[in-house]
C-alpha cells in the first residue's frame, strides 16, 4: 500500500528471466537481484526498472512484447511461475501489479511456450498463426457500403450479449500457452462464437466454422478438454463456446457435404 | 519558397458538398483498379479500414504495421463509443446538428466542409459495422442501443460495453483478413516505416526496416496512406499505448508535407493519476463514467478524513456548480483545466495529492451495485487492478491525460496532403476536430475516413496516372531513402552513449507536459523552445543503444521514435507560442475571460496554422489556410 506520504513500499525480488538471442539460439536463465521494486509499479514496469539497470552494466536489455499496457491490444504475455500472465486471475500481464507478490519472491519468467509460437528472442514469440485462423473465415462478409440500416438486423440482447462475452478476447495466446497440448480451441471458439451466433453471421456459418476450425487444425495441437485455457485467459472467454464449436464444426461438415453433393 | 495550400473544398451549399464531389471526381473503372498499387501504412481503424474497403473495390493493396498483428493498433483501447446522427432517440439529433455540435465542439478551428461530410457518413459507418457483426449494445427488442457522451446534449453514441474501439478495430482487422485471404491485400507485418519516397514532387513510396531482420528495404506504390495515428506520445506519459509514434507523419513532413496545428493536444479528463516515477503511461478511464458518477474534491484542503465522510456541505462539486446545463458533462477541456485548476489550488486528493474524485456513491445508492456493475464493470475492474482500490467502496481518483491529437499531417478536402499521393487518415490527419474534439469522434473519423471517404477520393489522383507503371525500387531517389535510414539507423548504435532512450523520452515529456499541457504561457514556451534543442542535442551525442542494427532491438526501434519526437516537440512549442489565443485544447493563459475560459481570437487567429519544413537547420514556415464559417456562427462557447 501507499504510505500516503509520497513514499512508496518497495519490494527486493529473484528474477529468473529466460534469454533467447534467436529463433534458433540456445536458451537460458538469467538470474537478476532486482531490489527497489515499487509496490505500486505494474509487472511490465518492473521490468522496465530492471532493463534500465541491465543497460547500464552494458547489458542488452530483455526483450518483451508489450504496447498498450491495459490490458486491451493482446501484445503482452509470458510465463510468470508457469503461469501465462502470472497469478492473477482474469489479468493480462500488463495490469498485473507487483503488490501481488511478496517481498522476497523468487520470479521465474519465461516465454509463451507452444510449438506454434516460435520464440523470436528472449521474451517475444511470433503468433502469426491465430491472423492465419482469422483469415480462414473469422468475419463477416459485408463490403464496404453493401450495409443496410443497422436497425433492420435486429439482434435479441441475450445474442447480442453472448456474441460480446466471445468478442471480448484479445488474442494474447495465453489459451495456447496453458493448454497441455498447445490446443487454440478457445481462440477460435471465441471467434466462431462471436460471428456464428448472430443474424449477420449466418450465411458464412458452416463454411466458416469448418475453415476455422481445419486451420487452427492445421497449426495447433488437439483440444481434449482440460479447461486450462479458460483459466489462464484474460478475458475469462468460457469454455462453452468451445462447445459452440464443436457442435458448429460437426453441423458444418454434414451441412457443407450435402451442399456439396447437390452442386 | 513557401508551399500553397488549396482545401479544395467544393463549391455550393454544405449539404450538396460532398455528394457533387463525388460526382466530380475522376473514376478509376473497375477493370483498371487492380493495375494500381496503394501503399497504406498502419492498420488501426483509419488504415484497416482503407485497406479493406480498397482492396475490395479491386485496388492492389500493401498494409504495413509495426505489430506483430494489426489487431493490436491502438484503436484497440478506446472505450466509450462511436457517434451517429441516426436519431433513433428520437431526440432531436441531425446530420446538421452533429456538424454544428462537432464545430462547436472544436471551438471553430476546423473546416466546416469536411466536419458535414464526417457527419454524413457517420450513419453509413453504423450501418457497416453492424453488417460486419461488430456487437453493439442492444435493447431487448433487439435494436440498436444509444447513450449520451461528454459534451452531447442528445443519445446519439453506439457502444459495445467499455471496449467498443477493440470492436470496430476487430471489424476492420476481419474485413481486411478477408481481403488477405483473397489476394487483395498484402500485409507486411513488424514493419517500421522510416521514410516517404518523393519524386518530382509526387509520393511514390516508402522505405521499411524489418523488426525481425533489421533489412532495411523500398516499397514503391501509384499512393501512399498513412494512417498512423496521433502524436500524445511526445509527453512521453500519454493514455497512448507505448509504441505510438509519429515517425511516419514525420518523415512525410521532413519531405514536404505540411504539419498543422501541432499545438492542438487533447488532454482526457477522466486517467488514472501518475503514482510514481517509473510510470510507464497513464491508463484511461472512459468518460462515460461523467454520465453517472460525480466529480468532486473537498472544500478544505486540509480535509484528511476518507472521502465517504466527508459530508456534502464540505464537498466542492466544482463541475456541477460552475456548469449547471452541462455539470459533469463539459466537454474534455472544460473538465480537464477546471481538475487542474482545483489541484493547483491544493484541493487534489490521493497520495500525491494530484487527483480529484469521480463519485459512484449516488448512483450506487439510486440504481444498485449491479447496474453499475453492468454498465462499467470492466472499467471499474480495471482500476481496482491498478490502483488496489475498490470504486465500489471508495470514489475513484482520476486526473487528466494527454489523450488524442488534433493537430497533424494537413490534408485538403480529398485527404491528400500537399505532396500529391501522399494521403493521411484518421488521427494523423488534422482536419476535422478543429482544437478540441468531442468524445466518441475519434472512431468515427477513423472509420469515415478508411470506409467512405479515401475509396472515393483516391481516384481523382490516380485515374490520370492509368498505365504508368510505379517507379522501380531502384531509382536513385529510393536509392538514396533507404541508404538514408540504414545510415542514421546504424548510426545510433555507434554513439556509445550513456543514457537509455527512456530517460531522453522521459525528460522530453517532462518539458513538454510542464510548458505546453494543459495551460501555456509564453515564459513558459520560450523556455521550452530553449531547453528541447538543448536535450535533443544531449539525446544525440549520449543516447546508449546496446545490440545490434541485425536482429530484433527494441531501443533500436525506439530511438528513431524518440529522435523524431524531440523535433516534433519543438514545432508544437512554437505552434502554441505564436498562436496569441485560446481554443479548445489550447488554453493560453494570457488570454481567458474574467471566468477564466479560453478566450480566442477569431479575427487573427481563424486560421489552420500549417507549417512547411524548410531544411533541418532552418526553422519551419508558416503557411495558414484562412477558415470560412457560412454555417455556424462563431459565439464564445458556453456549457453553463
Amino acid at each position: 500500500m501507499s504510505a500516503g506520504n509520497g513514499h512508496q513500499a518497495t519490494m527486493r525480488l529473484k528474477l529468473r528471466i529466460w534469454r533467447q538471442a534467436g529463433p534458433d539460439e540456445p536458451g537460458s536463465f538469467l538470474d537478476v537481484d532486482a531490489h527497489d521494486i515499487p509496490e505500486d509499479c505494474s509487472f511490465l514496469e518492473m521490468l522496465d526498472i530492471v532493463n534500465e539497470r541491465l543497460m547500464d552494466d552494458d547489458i542488452e536489455p530483455v526483450t518483451f512484447a508489450h504496447d498498450c499496457r491495459e490490458g486491451i491490444c493482446g501484445t503482452c504475455g509470458v510465463m510468470i511461475n508457469g503461469r501465462p500472465h502470472g497469478p492473477e486471475k482474469a489479468t493480462a500481464t500488463c495490469q498485473l501489479h507487483m503488490r501481488k507478490f511478496r517481498d522476497g519472491d523468487e520470479i521465474v519468467i519465461e516465454p509463451f511456450r507452444a510449438a506454434s509460437f516460435p520464440v523470436i528472442k528472449d521474451l517475444m514469440v511470433d503468433r502469426r498463426a491465430f491472423d492465419r485462423i482469422i483469415e480462414s473465415g473469422g468475419f463477416i462478409s459485408a463490403p464496404t457500403g453493401t450495409a443496410p440500416d443497422a436497425n433492420e438486423i435486429p439482434v435479441p440482447k441475450d445474442v447480442a450479449d453472448f456474441a460480446m462475452d466471445a468478442a471480448a478476447c484479445i488474442g494474447c495466446g495465453a489459451c495456447v500457452a496453458a493448454c497441455p497440448n498447445s490446443a487454440a480451441q478457445l481462440f477460435t471458439a471465441a471467434k466462431l462464437g462471436h460471428l456464428n451466433v448472430l443474424p449477420q453471421g449466418q450465411p458464412e456459418r458452416w463454411r466458416r466454422a469448418e475453415a476455422m476450425v481445419e486451420t487452427m487444425e492445421s497449426f495447433f495441437g488437439s483440444c481434449t478438454n482440460h479447461g486450462e485455457c479458460t483459466e489462464a485467459c484474460p478475458k475469462e472467454i468460457s469454455l462453452d463456446f468451445i462447445a459452440v464449436l464443436n457442435r458448429d464444426y460437426l453441423k458444418a461438415k454434414v451441412k457443407n457435404r450435402r451442399l456439396a453433393s447437390q452442386t | 519558397m513557401s508551399v500553397a495550400l488549396d482545401a479544395r473544398i467544393p463549391d455550393g451549399p454544405i449539404a450538396e458538398k460532398w455528394d457533387n464531389h463525388k460526382f466530380s471526381v475522376k473514376l478509376v473503372n473497375p477493370a483498371n483498379k487492380r493495375r494500381f498499387k496503394i501503399l497504406v501504412v498502419g492498420t488501426g481503424l483509419a488504415g484497416a479500414s482503407a485497406a479493406a474497403s480498397l482492396a475490395e473495390l479491386g485496388y492492389k493493396v500493401e498494409a504495413f504495421t509495426f505489430h506483430d498483428s494489426p489487431r493490436r493498433a491502438h484503436s484497440i483501447a478506446a472505450q466509450g463509443g462511436i457517434n451517429a446522427a441516426k436519431n433513433y432517440r428520437n431526440d432531436g439529433d441531425s446530420v446538421y446538428r452533429l456538424f454544428y455540435d462537432t464545430v462547436k465542439g472544436g471551438d471553430y478551428r476546423s473546416r466546416e466542409a469536411n466536419v458535414y461530410r464526417l457527419s454524413q457518413v457517420s450513419l453509413n459507418i453504423i450501418d457497416q459495422c453492424a453488417a460486419q457483426g461488430v456487437p453493439f449494445a442492444r435493447e431487448y427488442g433487439g435494436l440498436l442501443a444509444n447513450r449520451s457522451f461528454g459534451g452531447a446534449q442528445v443519445s446519439r453514441t453506439f457502444y459495445a460495453r467499455g471496449q467498443t474501439g477493440q470492436q470496430l478495430l476487430l471489424g476492420a482487422y476481419q474485413a481486411m483478413a478477408s481481403q488477405i485471404a483473397a489476394g487483395g491485400v498484402t500485409l507486411h507485418n513488424r514493419t517500421d516505416v522510416l521514410d516517404i519516397v518523393v519524386k518530382d514532387g509526387e509520393a511514390v513510396g516508402i522505405v521499411t526496416r524489418d523488426l525481425l531482420t533489421g533489412e532495411v528495404r523500398a516499397h514503391s506504390g501509384h499512393a501512399v496512406v498513412l494512417a498512423t495515428g496521433g502524436y500524445g506520445n511526445v509527453y512521453y506519459l500519454s493514455t497512448n499505448a507505448m509504441n505510438c509514434n509519429v515517425t511516419a507523419a514525420w518523415r512525410a513532413h521532413r519531405r514536404g508535407a505540411a504539419f498543422a496545428n501541432p499545438c492542438y493536444t487533447q488532454i482526457h479528463p477522466t486517467c488514472i493519476p501518475a503514482s510514481d516515477e517509473f510510470q510507464s503511461k497513464l491508463t484511461l478511464m472512459s468518460e462515460s463514467l461523467r454520465n453517472d458518477g460525480r466529480i468532486w474534491v473537498p472544500r478544505n484542503s486540509d480535509d484528511a478524513r476518507a472521502a465517504a465522510d466527508i459530508g456534502d456541505a464540505d464537498r466542492y462539486y466544482f463541475l456541477e456548480e460552475k456548469y449547471p446545463a452541462f455539470g459533469n458533462l463539459v466537454p474534455r477541456d472544460v473538465a480537464s483545466r477546471n481538475a487542474k485548476t482545483v489541484v493547483d489550488q491544493g484541493l487534489g486528493v490521493g497520495p500525491l495529492r494530484n487527483g480529484v474524485y469521480l463519485d459512484f456513491a449516488d448512483v450506487i445508492a439510486r440504481d444498485g451495485e449491479s447496474v453499475v456493475r453492468e454498465k462499467y464493470g470492466n472499467l471499474l475492474d480495471m482500476y481496482e487492478r491498478i490502483t488496489g482500490e475498490d470504486p465500489y467502496r471508495s470514489p475513484m481518483r482520476i486526473y487528466p491525460a494527454t489523450h488524442y491529437t488534433m493537430g497533424g499531417l494537413w490534408v485538403d478536402y480529398n485527404l491528400m496532403t500537399n505532396v500529391p499521393g501522399l494521403y493521411a487518415l484518421g488521427e494523423c490527419n488534422f482536419s476535422d476536430h478543429g482544437a478540441n474534439r468531442l468524445g466518441a469522434s475519434a472512431l468515427m473519423q477513423g472509420l469515415a475516413d478508411g470506409y467512405f471517404v479515401l475509396p472515393y477520393t483516391i481516384g481523382d489522383y490516380l485515374a490520370p496516372k492509368l498505365g504508368a507503371a510505379p517507379v522501380p525500387t531502384d531509382d536513385p531517389a529510393f536509392a538514396a531513402a533507404v541508404a538514408e535510414v540504414d545510415d542514421r539507423t546504424r548510426g545510433w548504435l555507434a554513439k556509445r552513449g550513456t543514457k537509455s532512450v527512456d530517460h531522453y523520452h522521459r525528460e522530453l515529456g517532462k518539458i513538454v507536459w510542464e510548458y505546453c499541457g494543459m495551460a501555456r504561457n509564453r515564459t513558459g514556451l520560450e523556455k521550452a523552445l530553449s531547453e528541447i534543442p538543448a536535450l535533443r542535442e544531449e539525446f544525440r551525442a549520449n543516447v546508449k543503444v546496446l545490440g545490434s542494427a541485425d536482429t530484433t532491438n527494441q531501443s533500436l526501434e525506439q530511438v528513431n521514435r524518440v529522435d523524431d519526437f524531440m523535433e516534433m516537440a519543438e514545432l508544437k512549442v512554437r505552434d502554441a507560442l505564436h498562436r496569441e489565443e485560446s481554443c479548445g485544447g489550447h488554453f493560453r493563459e494570457e488570454h481567458q475571460t474574467p471566468e477564466g475560459e479560453a478566450l480566442r481570437d477569431d479575427e487573427n487567429f481563424s486560421y489552420v496554422a500549417a507549417w512547411d519544413w524548410q531544411g533541418p537547420d532552418q526553422p519551419q514556415e508558416l503557411v495558414k489556410e484562412p477558415l470560412e464559417f457560412e454555417n455556424v456562427k462563431l459565439t464564445q462557447r458556453s456549457y453553463k
